[in-house]
C-alpha cells in the first residue's frame, strides 16, 4: 500500500514538473541566443573579417559555440581577449597573445591615384577624400583591418605601425625579479 | 623605458632581507643559549643538526630548481626556519628527529610551494606538527633541566651516543612538561591547587625557565625580551604579539576565575609551552601571517584563543603548532576581507559621500 | 613647536596614513640665495605643451621676431595653457625636439633665437587687483599661461574659476616641499615672502574666500619666520608648520592634516570646500596679476652629487636642462641618472639635453652612490609597504596582481587610487621596484580605456556605414521604381 503511494505521488511529481518545465520553455521562449547579441556588441562591429569569420556576428556565434578562441579578434586586441573571455568564462592563455604592435593604414601620397576603391571597402569610414584626388586615412577611426590595401591597384596603401607619442607612450613592465621568485 | 628601480632610494633606506633574519636570530640568541645551557650536549648536538639539515635542504632544493644557491642561501631564511624549529624540539630527541624535521620544513613547508615568500604556512611549525602526528612518543620525552657538569648530565661523548647513537636517555631525568603534567592530574581526579602543590612545578621557574620543555621555549622571560627587542627595532610590528597573549591571558583569566581547581591562571598559561616563541618568533612570520595591521590583530587573536582552546580542551598537551598553522590557512581569507581604508573611499571601497552643502 | 611665536592652529588637525622619514639632502642648496642673472643661452626651446590638457595653438609664425612676454601659442580647449616667449629673439623653427619626459620623445617645440636685448613686449597696464572682479583675475591668470608649479601643472585659473561654481573655504598655499633635494620654494619663500603673500591676497579676492593657510614643513625655519613675518598683517593668511614627513605635500594629505577633512575618492579638494596652490603659483598670480607679466621663468633647484655647485636659479623657460647643470658645475662621468623633479616622484630622464618646463622643480644629476641599483629579490611578504602607504593600499598584493597579469584583480585592491609616490619602493627591504609596477598597471588601463573608446568608435562608424549605404540603396531602388513608373506611365 505505501509503495503504491509512493510510486503515485512521485509519478505525480514528475508529471507536474515535467508539464511546468514544458510550459516554461514555450512561454520563455528566446528566439535568439542573447549571449550571441551580447557578444557582437562587445566586437568592434566593423565586419572586417580578419578573423576568418564573415563578419563580427558570424565570430560571436562561433566564440559562444566554442569553436572560436576569445582571442580572435586582432582589432579588438588584448582589451577585447580579456574582456570576452570575462563574458565566456573562458581560459585564456594572454602571454601567448602577442600584442602584436597597434597598425594603422597610410596612403602614400606619391603613388595613390584617387581610385576611391580603397574608401568603399572601408568598414569605418575612415579614408577620407573625393575620386580623383589624393585620400587620406583618419588615423583615430582606421582599425587595422587591412582591406583598403588589398584593393588598393598600385600599393600606396600600406599597413605601419602606430608612432609611440607622448600620448600613447606607456611604463614598460618591470623586469622579472632575479631568479625568479 | 629601460628598467627604473625605486627612483632614487638613498642606501640603507630599508632594512634589507638579510638584515631582517640576522636580528631575528639575535633576538633568539638568549633563549637559545639559555636552552643549550639548561640540556647540555645532547641539546647542542641536536640544534646543530637542525639547522645544518634545513640549510643542506634548501641548498638541494634550490639547486634542483635551477636558482642560484648562494644568494637565497645567503638571506638566512633557512637558517632561521632550522632554528626556530630546534628550539621547538624536545632536547635530547635523536639526530633523525631534527634532520627528518627539517626536511619536512624545507622541502614540503617552504619549497615545494615556490621558495621564499611563497609558503602557504610556517615552515617550522608545519614540521613541528607533522612530527608530533608521526612522532608521538620521540616528540613528548621531555627531560628535567640537567646542565652541563650537573648531576644527571651526560658528558660530550656519551651525549654524542644519545642523539647519534641509540643510547636512551637516562631514566629518572624523563620528565612531563607543565600543561602536560596539568593535564594527567586532572585527569585523575586531582584538583589543581593539589598538583601543583605537589608537582616541582614552580611559577618564577617557570618564567625565568627552569622546568623541562621544549629547547629553547622554557623561559618566556628571555623569549619575551628578544621579541620586544625585535619590536623596538621595527623588525616586527607589535599587534600579532600584542593580540595572541592579550587572547590567551584573557580566556585563561575567565577560566580561572569560573573554576580555579580546573583550569590554569593566565600567568601559568603565558609562562609555558610555546605561547611566548609562538607570540614574538612564529606568529609573526611575514609571509604567512596577514599584512593590514587589523588582520594582524585578528590573526593575533585567533591564534590565541586556539592555543588556549586546544591546551584547556583538546587531546593534546600544547596547541601553539596547531593554532599557527590554522591561522595560516586563514590568512589569505583574512587578508582578502580585512584591508586598510583607502583614503576618500569607505570601509567598502565605495567612495565617501561628496558633502551636500555646495552653494 | 620650536618656534614660538607662530600662529598655529589645531583645531581639526588630524593624523595622517603612512609615510616614510627620508633624508632632507636640502643642505646642498637651501642654504644659497636664487641665482636669476643667468646668461641667456644660444637657443630657448618652448614646447606648445608644459601642462595638463590640450597643447597650444602656435600664433606666431617661422622667422617672426618676437619680444620677451608675446604669446606664442594659445590656449585651445578647455583645460590649456598659453605659451609665451621667454625673450626677445626670432622663431627659427617650429619642430619636433625631446620633451622632458621619461620617454624623451620628440613633441612640437619652439626654438627661439634670442637677440640678447630682452626687450619686454608691451605690458598690459598695471592694475589695483582688489579692484578687479574675480572673473578678470581669472583672465589675466589664464593669458599669462601660469600652472600648477609643483609638478602637475595644471592651469592655474581653471583652479581658480572653480571658487565661482564651489564654495572655497579655505586656500590652502603648498610649501611643504617634501622631497628631498628640492630646496626652490623653501629659497622662494625666504626671499620673495612679500610677493607670495601678495599672490595669495589675489587669489583669495578671486576666489571670494577668507581664509588661507601656508603650509611649511617644519624643517625649513628659516621659510616659515619669513612667511609668517609677510603674513603677520593679514590675519587671515594662517602660517602652519607641518610634519617633514613625505608624503607631506600631497595635497590630500595637507587637506586631511589641515583642516580635518578628507576628499572623496571620486571628488576633488574644492568638493570639501579647499583649492590648493603652489607657492612658486602664488608667486606667478602675483606677477601676473600685478605687473601684467606673463609665466616665463622660474625657479628650479638643481643638485644631486655629480653636481659640483648647487644652486637654485631662476631660469628663462625653454633653456636645456644640460645647460643649467653645466652652471652649476655639472660632472656628467659621475652622473648614472637625471631627474625631473623631486626624487621620489620625479621623471626619470633619459638625458638632459630636453628644455626646461614649466612644471619642473628640480633638476637632479645623481651619482652611483645615491640611487637604488639593488637587483629586486622575492617579496617576503613583510609588510612594510603597507604601513608606509599613504593611502593605505596593500602594495604587495597589487604587485603580485600586476606581475601575473591580473590587472583587474589589482584594480579591486585599490590600484586606481595609487599616487604613485614611491613610499613603498623605498622602504621594500626585497628592492622590488613596486612603484614602478603600479605606474605600469596604471598605463595598462589607460590604454585598455583607450581601446574601449575606440571600440566604441568604431561600432559607430560601422553604424553609420551600414545606415548610410542602406539608404543609397533604398533611393536606388526608389530612383528606378519612380523611373519604371514615369515609363510606363508615359507609355501610351
Amino acid at each position: 500500500m505505501y509503495i503504491l503511494f509512493a510510486v503515485i505521488s512521485l509519478t505525480a511529481l514528475g508529471l507536474a514538473l515535467g508539464f511546468m518545465l514544458g510550459a516554461a520553455a514555450r512561454y520563455f521562449k528566446v528566439e535568439d541566443n542573447p549571449l550571441v547579441d551580447e557578444i557582437e556588441r562587445m566586437m568592434p562591429g566593423s565586419q572586417c573579417g580578419q578573423c576568418g569569420y564573415p563578419g563580427c556576428r558570424p565570430a560571436a556565434e562561433a566564440l559562444v559555440a566554442g569553436q572560436a578562441a576569445a582571442t580572435l579578434c586582432p582589432p579588438g586586441g588584448k582589451a577585447l581577449a580579456e574582456q570576452l573571455a570575462n563574458k565566456l568564462s573562458l581560459e585564456i592563455d594572454l602571454a601567448g597573445l602577442k600584442e602584436q604592435a597597434p597598425m594603422v593604414a597610410r596612403v602614400s601620397e606619391a603613388t595613390c591615384i584617387g581610385c576611391a576603391r580603397c574608401f568603399k571597402v572601408c568598414p569605418t569610414d575612415a579614408i577620407v577624400g573625393a575620386p580623383k584626388h589624393i585620400h587620406a586615412v583618419i588615423a583615430d577611426a582606421c582599425i587595422a583591418c587591412g582591406k583598403c590595401v588589398e584593393v588598393c591597384p598600385t600599393e600606396c596603401l600600406g599597413m605601419h605601425p602606430v608612432k609611440t607619442t607622448l600620448r600613447n607612450w606607456r611604463w614598460a613592465k618591470p623586469e622579472p625579479m632575479a631568479a625568479g621568485a | 623605458m629601460s628598467a627604473l628601480r625605486v627612483p632614487v632610494a638613498p642606501a640603507r633606506a630599508a632594512t634589507p632581507v638579510q638584515g631582517i633574519m640576522v636580528r631575528v636570530m639575535l633576538a633568539l640568541v638568549p633563549a637559545t643559549g639559555f636552552g643549550l645551557l639548561l640540556f647540555g650536549w645532547p641539546a647542542l648536538y641536536l640544534f646543530a643538526t637542525t639547522v645544518l639539515s634545513a640549510l643542506l635542504f634548501e641548498a638541494v632544493c634550490l639547486r634542483l630548481s635551477a636558482k642560484p644557491v648562494a644568494p637565497y642561501l645567503q638571506d638566512g631564511s633557512a637558517l632561521l626556519t632550522g632554528w626556530l624549529l630546534a628550539l621547538s624540539l624536545p632536547p635530547w630527541a635523536p639526530w633523525w628527529l631534527g634532520a627528518a624535521g627539517s626536511a619536512l620544513a624545507i622541502v614540503v613547508g617552504k619549497q615545494v610551494y615556490g621558495g621564499i615568500g611563497q609558503n602557504l604556512f610556517n615552515p617550522a611549525m608545519f614540521a613541528r606538527v607533522a612530527l608530533l602526528v608521526s612522532f608521538p612518543l620521540e616528540m613528548t620525552r621531555w627531560v628535567n633541566p640537567a646542565p652541563p657538569f650537573s648531576e644527571h648530565a651526560p658528558g660530550p661523548l656519551e651525549a654524542l651516543g644519545m642523539t647519534f647513537g641509540q643510547a636512551a636517555a637516562i631514566d629518572g631525568v624523563t620528565s612531563a612538561t607543565l600543561i602536560g603534567y596539568v593535564k594527567t592530574e586532572l585527569s585523575q581526579g586531582r584538583p589543581l591547587s593539589e598538583a601543583l602543590a605537589s608537582g616541582q612545578f614552580g611559577l618564577g621557574a617557570a618564567w625565568l625557565g627552569w622546568i623541562p620543555g621544549s629547547l629553547g621555549e622554557t623561559s618566556a622571560v628571555l623569549v619575551a625580551g628578544g621579541g620586544l627587542w625585535l619590536i623596538r627595532q621595527r623588525v616586527i610590528g607589535w599587534h600579532i604579539p600584542a593580540s595572541l597573549l592579550a587572547t590567551v591571558a584573557a580566556l585563561a583569566t575567565i577560566f580561572h576565575l569560573i573554576d580555579g581547581e580546573r583550569y590554569l591562571g593566565p600567568l601559568w598559561h603565558l609562562a609555558s609551552g610555546g605561547v611566548m616563541l609562538a607570540a614574538f618568533f612564529i606568529a609573526t612570520d611575514y609571509v604567512t601571517s596577514p599584512s593590514s595591521p587589523r588582520g594582524q590583530l585578528l590573526f593575533g587573536a585567533g591564534c590565541g584563543l586556539v592555543i588556549f582552546v586546544i591546551r584547556t580542551f583538546g587531546g593534546f598537551p600544547e596547541g601553539v603548532g596547531f593554532a599557527v598553522l590554522l591561522m595560516n590557512a586563514l590568512t589569505p581569507v583574512i587578508d582578502y576581507y580585512v584591508r586598510p581604508r583607502i583614503y576618500g573611499r569607505d570601509a567598502k571601497g565605495r567612495p565617501l559621500k561628496l558633502p551636500e552643502d555646495k552653494r | 613647536m620650536a618656534f614660538p611665536g607662530f600662529k598655529l592652529t589645531w583645531q581639526g588637525r588630524r593624523k595622517i596614513k603612512g609615510g616614510v622619514h627620508l633624508e632632507s639632502r636640502k643642505e646642498f642648496t637651501a642654504d644659497k640665495p636664487i641665482v636669476s642673472d643667468l646668461l641667456l643661452p644660444e637657443r630657448l626651446y618652448l614646447p606648445l605643451q608644459q601642462h595638463a590638457g590640450q597643447p597650444a595653438e602656435p600664433v606666431v609664425r617661422v622667422g617672426d621676431k618676437v619680444l620677451k612676454g608675446q604669446l606664442l601659442a594659445a590656449g585651445q580647449g578647455s583645460i590649456s595653457a598659453p605659451v609665451h616667449a621667454s625673450t626677445s629673439g626670432t622663431i627659427v623653427a617650429l619642430e619636433d625636439f625631446p620633451a622632458p619626459h621619461p620617454s624623451a620623445l620628440p613633441a612640437p617645440t619652439f626654438i627661439l633665437e634670442p637677440d640678447g636685448e630682452d626687450r619686454w613686449v608691451e605690458l598690459g597696464p598695471e592694475a589695483d587687483p582688489f579692484g578687479l572682479a574675480p572673473e578678470d583675475i581669472c583672465a589675466r591668470v589664464d593669458a599669462a599661461g601660469i600652472v600648477g608649479m609643483g609638478g602637475a601643472a595644471f592651469p592655474a585659473a581653471i583652479k581658480l574659476s572653480l571658487g565661482r561654481r564651489t564654495r572655497i573655504r579655505t586656500l590652502l598655499i603648498n610649501g611643504g616641499e617634501c622631497e628631498p633635494y628640492l630646496s626652490c620654494d623653501d629659497r622662494l619663500m625666504r626671499e620673495r615672502a612679500a610677493g607670495i603673500v601678495d599672490g595669495i591676497r589675489i587669489m583669495l579676492h578671486s576666489l571670494g574666500c577668507r581664509h588661507a593657510i601656508v603650509a611649511v614643513e617644519d624643517n625649513k625655519p628659516a621659510a616659515l619666520a619669513a612667511m609668517l613675518e609677510a603674513a603677520r598683517p593679514h590675519g587671515f593668511i594662517e602660517v602652519a608648520a607641518v610634519p617633514s614627513l613625505y608624503p607631506m605635500g600631497w595635497d590630500k594629505n595637507l587637506i586631511r592634516y589641515l583642516t580635518g577633512k578628507e576628499v572623496p575618492a571620486n571628488g576633488r579638494s574644492a568638493d570639501v570646500g579647499v583649492l590648493l596652490h603652489n607657492v612658486q603659483t602664488a608667486y606667478a598670480v602675483q606677477q601676473a596679476v600685478r605687473f601684467g607679466r606673463p609665466l616665463i621663468r622660474r625657479v628650479v633647484t638643481v643638485s644631486g652629487g655629480a653636481v659640483a655647485a648647487p644652486r637654485n636659479l631662476e631660469a628663462p623657460l625653454g633653456t636645456l636642462l644640460s645647460e643649467l647643470l653645466a652652471y652649476c658645475g655639472h660632472r656628467p662621468d659621475r652622473t648614472v641618472r637625471y631627474v625631473m623633479g623631486g626624487p621620489m616622484m620625479g621623471d626619470r630622464l633619459p638625458h638632459p639635453h630636453v628644455p626646461l618646463i614649466k612644471g619642473a622643480c628640480g633638476i637632479l644629476a645623481l651619482s652611483a652612490g645615491e640611487i637604488q641599483a639593488e637587483d629586486a629579490k622575492p617579496c617576503i611578504r613583510c609588510s612594510r609597504c603597507v604601513t608606509a602607504c599613504p593611502v593605505g593600499l596593500l602594495p604587495l598584493e597589487m604587485m603580485s596582481r600586476i606581475r601575473t597579469g591580473q590587472t583587474d584583480a589589482a584594480v579591486g585592491f585599490g590600484l586606481e587610487d595609487c599616487i604613485r609616490c614611491g613610499s613603498c619602493s623605498y622602504v621594500c627591504p626585497s628592492r622590488i621596484p613596486l612603484v614602478h609596477y603600479f605606474k605600469y598597471g596604471q598605463g595598462e588601463l589607460m590604454a585598455r580605456r583607450e581601446a574601449q573608446r575606440k571600440t566604441e568608435e568604431t561600432n559607430r562608424l560601422a553604424a553609420e556605414k551600414q545606415r548610410r549605404l542602406e539608404r543609397t540603396r533604398q533611393e536606388a531602388a526608389q530612383r528606378k521604381a519612380q523611373a519604371q513608373a514615369a515609363a510606363s506611365g508615359g507609355a501610351p
